[in-house]
């Protein structure tokens, strides 16, 4: 199968390239960079698509997302979940274990890659537990689970508290080098907490979440990462002070790396203001200044992923009372333009947005993608940047409707996702 | 007519003329509580439920007293009677209520923003009767009618509410309801209770009552929660009670004329000592009078606000 | 009507009242919404020169009471109502401006019996202007003015509009 992607301008920081060019693709691999295109057109085998004023860019990878299958399927199953990030401009997606059952050994791994093989059309790759059941007391079989194809471990949706246990988890994982995701929360401060403990929650009657839940964690984890010389990876960044942290731990050359979501770059606690259950996340949104902490790690690569911890749940879920909703966002959809409104703020270039999104969480649990280098697997996204839009979050492909981004003007829309050489979604 | 809205959820979102209107109509529903025939057929034909999820004698009578002197038909729903405890939810819950014909939904929640839920859900006007630890507007209503019919003008009085300002929905409201009619307010209490964030509400913190009491002239006492000790908020009621609770002789930093009220129940040596309980009794039974006066009022202004829609 | 004519008038009402009333119990006097008030007032100091008693004095807001809240689409702001004594097995004299529909008058009736049992109530209005549409009259008429349904009739009052007049206008 061959196809051509003619003269996009092609965007693969793994290669610090920017040029306008031409991809030709393979048997599922990028084959090369033509610059004469006449005589492969004239190949009735070949499959065009035109990327004139288009961006063509490695595919997406998003490091943090929350397939909820096996065991949540009326929230999303791997099926929908593939087809919301082919949607978005994704072609891998990483899955957190918190499934029911969770994903703390072998057989759940190899449950999650057998049904992504048969239903999702973009490529799924698995983190396990830390602990059995998440119960944060004893190891889960992390070996195992890396024969059987996770790629990182983490407790997300729960904290490992106990500090021995994790340093333990972080010392078993140097066998098989794989990152410690680290979900940082305190549970004595945060508890029974919905939102970002500030003058909104006050002024709300409901009981916050202050940072130093967060920031407290987030040093710790960094101790007990330069103690045991691990690999950290710090999920969903949400505060100024853990931004701080993770800036001085990388300049003392601690190994840990940092993602944010683009709720967080995006959003305010304001965000709330009547009680938008579709704005209750975990950990909360929080104010200006942590706000423009972020967007500053971002830009001097304190934080070198963007993902989106996506969460779906169904309406009925998120349309009771604030204390009761679940915590989430479905962030699959609206990533790749948040995360463009970035450029548009003259905070990060196009590129840098780029490599947010592909080589460096890619680097992160190592699965070889995120970059158009000849040779390399053809996971491949072709996106306008200028395309404007309103977000309908009733229109996802994802079963999660719950965005707080819904009604919003945004650019930028994928036109075509294509995944080892396949195209699985084109607008 | 100044007020427009259909529903009456907080006090945070009125202005101060929304405020004078209701009181200005609660004098009027006053006059009516004091007639010999009690009754008005403003409301005849309109259902009104009392969708009330917390238990709340007090509250929940007044509303309904004031719904029936108007001539509204009354339903009371508590739900641990009911569906509820099924599993059913809020919105369910209440649609029902709306498909039998609630013209206005008078809610008390445990939670939060339960009325707002409503309010963007359903067609029919709500009146939050208090949620979670957010807002009790009829509360302080009817504590602003009661001062503003002791001393004539609220602009310039020296407010001090004392106690569990963290958890405290009166606390809130009267926040809001005093400061928009040009008081001062002071806040005290054990630091644990008060939140670092209300000083934005533009209100004064002490946490020393002689100095919050100093040349006061109205104090409004707020129940403490056994619940709070337990979760260590503080030592012991004991030490609660010492520290910031009202005697005759805390009270002498205060004016002369000094109004204390308190929303009721009283523990007794807890927030108050018995002289100083037996002193704010006096005001409760104005307080229950006014308090359907304001709730007349409240269901009045709803009922034709919500017909500009 | 000028306010000549509107001073006669209420001197003409008086003496009927009193007339009317010779072997009744006592009166009392009570003015319907804005400008009824004024004209109790009136009524009863005119009352109080005859006689040398001046009856007890109320005044009356029907907008509770009204007819037409469930449909009318902004509903009336409230002003007091005041009526400090018994009416108990006293004569009523209720006084409004203009009687029209008649609708205010039973509503105004309905507010009077809630408030106790009078022995008679009797309705005084300075102009009656016509179209009815309940089985309502009033007992003491000023003047009765042949209207198109559509004209506007206002009476304007020196408490209020700082003179004393009748005006018809077109809508």
């Amino acid at each position: 199968m061959k196809m051509l992607l003619r003269a996009g301008r092609i965007i693969d920081p793994s290669e610090k390239l920017d040029i306008v060019g031409n991809i030709l693709i393979e048997d599922g691999k990028i084959k090369g960079y033509p610059s004469d295109t006449k005589t492969i057109e004239k190949d009735k085998r070949v499959k065009i698509i035109d990327a004139s004023g288009k961006i063509v860019s490695p595919g997406f990878i998003d490091l943090h997302v929350h397939m909820r299958e096996p065991g949540f399927e009326h929230k999303e199953t791997i099926r929908t979940v593939c087809e919301a990030g082919a949607a978005g401009g994704f072609t891998s997606l990483v899955c957190m274990p918190n499934t029911n059952p969770v994903n703390d050994n072998a057989t759940v791994t190899e449950y999650i890659l057998l049904k992504a093989r048969k239903e999702g059309i973009v490529n799924v790759f698995p983190i396990g537990a830390i602990t059995k059941g998440e119960a944060g007391e004893s190891l889960a079989h992390i070996g195992e689970m890396y024969e059987a194809g996770c790629v990182g471990i983490s407790d997300d949706g729960f904290p490992v508290m106990n500090s021995r246990v994790m340093r333990h988890a972080m010392e078993y994982v140097m066998a098989f080098d794989i990152p410690v995701i680290s979900h940082a929360e305190d549970l004595n401060l945060s508890g029974g907490g919905v939102m970002n403990e500030g003058h909104v929650s006050n002024r709300l009657g409901l009981r916050g979440i202050p940072n130093a839940s967060e920031e407290i964690m987030v040093a710790r984890d960094i101790i007990l990462a330069g103690l045991t010389g691990a690999r950290l990876h710090i999920a969903h960044v949400s505060a100024a002070g853990s931004v701080q942290l993770i800036r001085d731990a990388k300049a003392r050359g601690i190994k840990v790396t940092a993602e944010a979501t683009p709720h967080h770059f995006m959003l305010t606690d304001e965000a709330i203001f009547d009680y938008d259950t579709n704005a209750k996340v975990n950990p909360p949104i929080r104010t200006k200044a942590d706000v423009d902490a972020i967007r500053e790690g971002l830009r001097d690569c304190t934080i070198d992923v963007i993902a989106t911890d996506h969460a779906p749940h169904t309406e009925d879920e998120k349309k009771v009372e604030f204390d009761l909703a679940p915590f989430g966002i479905s962030g699959l959809e609206t990533a790749l333009s948040l995360s463009l409104k970035l450029v548009k703020e003259d905070v990060l270039s196009l590129p840098e947005v780029i490599k947010k999104l592909t080589i460096n969480p890619a680097q992160i649990v190592k699965i070889g993608r995120g970059t158009l280098k000849v040779g390399s697997i053809a996971d491949v996204v072709i996106f306008h940047p200028e395309t404007v839009f309103t977000v309908d979050r009733m229109k996802f492909r994802s079963k999660g409707k719950n965005s707080p981004f819904h009604g919003w003007r945004l650019s930028g829309r994928v036109e075509y996702t294509i995944v080892g050489g396949r195209i699985v979604y084109a607008s | 007519m100044v007020f427009h809205r259909k529903h009456i959820l907080g006090l945070e979102e009125l202005t101060a003329e929304e405020i004078v209107v209701i009181l200005d109509t609660a004098a009027s529903m006053k006059e009516v509580s004091e007639r010999d025939v009690k009754k008005v057929p403003a409301l005849k034909g309109l259902t009104v439920v009392n969708l009330f999820f917390e238990p709340s004698t007090r509250t929940r009578s007044s509303f309904e007293i004031a719904e029936k002197r108007l001539s509204a038909d009354v339903l009371n729903f508590t739900p641990d009677q009911s569906s509820v405890v099924k599993g059913e939810t809020l919105l369910d819950t209440a649609r029902n209520l709306e498909a039998m014909g609630a013209g206005i939904i008078v809610i008390r929640h445990s939670m939060s923003g339960a009325p707002w839920l409503l309010a963007r859900e359903l067609k029919s006007s709500i009146i939050n009767a208090g949620d979670g630890s957010h807002e009790h507007p009829s509360q302080a209503l009817l504590d602003l009618f009661t001062i503003k019919e002791i001393r004539g003008d609220i602009g310039g009085l020296r407010v001090v509410i004392v106690g569990d300002i963290r958890h405290s929905r009166v606390a809130r409201s009267d926040i809001w309801g005093f400061l928009k009619l040009g008081a001062e307010v002071r806040v005290v209490g054990p630091p644990t209770l008060i939140p670092r964030e209300i000083e934005d509400m533009d209100v004064k913190v002490y946490y020393k009552l002689d100095e919050a009491l100093k040349d006061a002239d109205v104090v409004i006492m707020l129940r403490i929660q056994k619940e709070r000790q337990e979760s260590m908020f503080f030592p012991s009621l004991r030490e609660y009670s010492k520290l910031h609770g009202l005697s005759h002789e805390k009270l002498r930093q205060a004016n002369d004329k000094v109004i204390v009220m308190h929303p009721g129940p009283i523990n007794r040596g807890v927030e108050l000592s018995s002289e100083v309980a037996d002193d704010v009794n006096s005001v409760i039974l104005d307080q229950v009078s006014n308090g359907i006066a304001v709730r007349m009022a409240m269901l009045y202004l709803v009922a034709s606000g919500g017909r500009k829609v | 009507m000028d306010s000549e004519t509107i001073a006669q008038t209420v001197s003409r009402i008086t003496d009927e009242i009193i007339s009317t009333n010779r072997d009744s119990g006592e009166l009392v006097v009570v003015g319907i919404r804005t400008r009824g008030i004024y004209l109790a007032q009136r009524l009863a100091e005119q009352l109080k020169n005859i006689t040398g008693i001046k009856p007890p004095l109320g005044t009356l807001d029907i907008s509770l009471y009204r007819d037409d809240l469930q449909i009318k689409r902004e509903w009336p702001e409230l002003k007091k109502t005041d009526i400090p004594f018994t009416i108990d097995r006293k004569t009523v004299i209720l006084v409004d401006d203009v009687i029209f529909t008649g609708r205010t008058s039973r509503a105004a009736i309905e507010a009077i019996m809630d408030f106790g049992r009078p022995s008679s109530i009797q309705l005084a209005v300075l102009v009656d202007r016509g179209h009815r549409e309940l089985p309502i009259q009033a007992d003491y008429i000023g003047k009765k003015i042949d209207t198109n349904k559509n004209e506007k009739v206002r009476v304007l009052l020196n408490e209020t509009d700082g003179k004393d007049e009748v005006l018809i206008n077109q809508e």
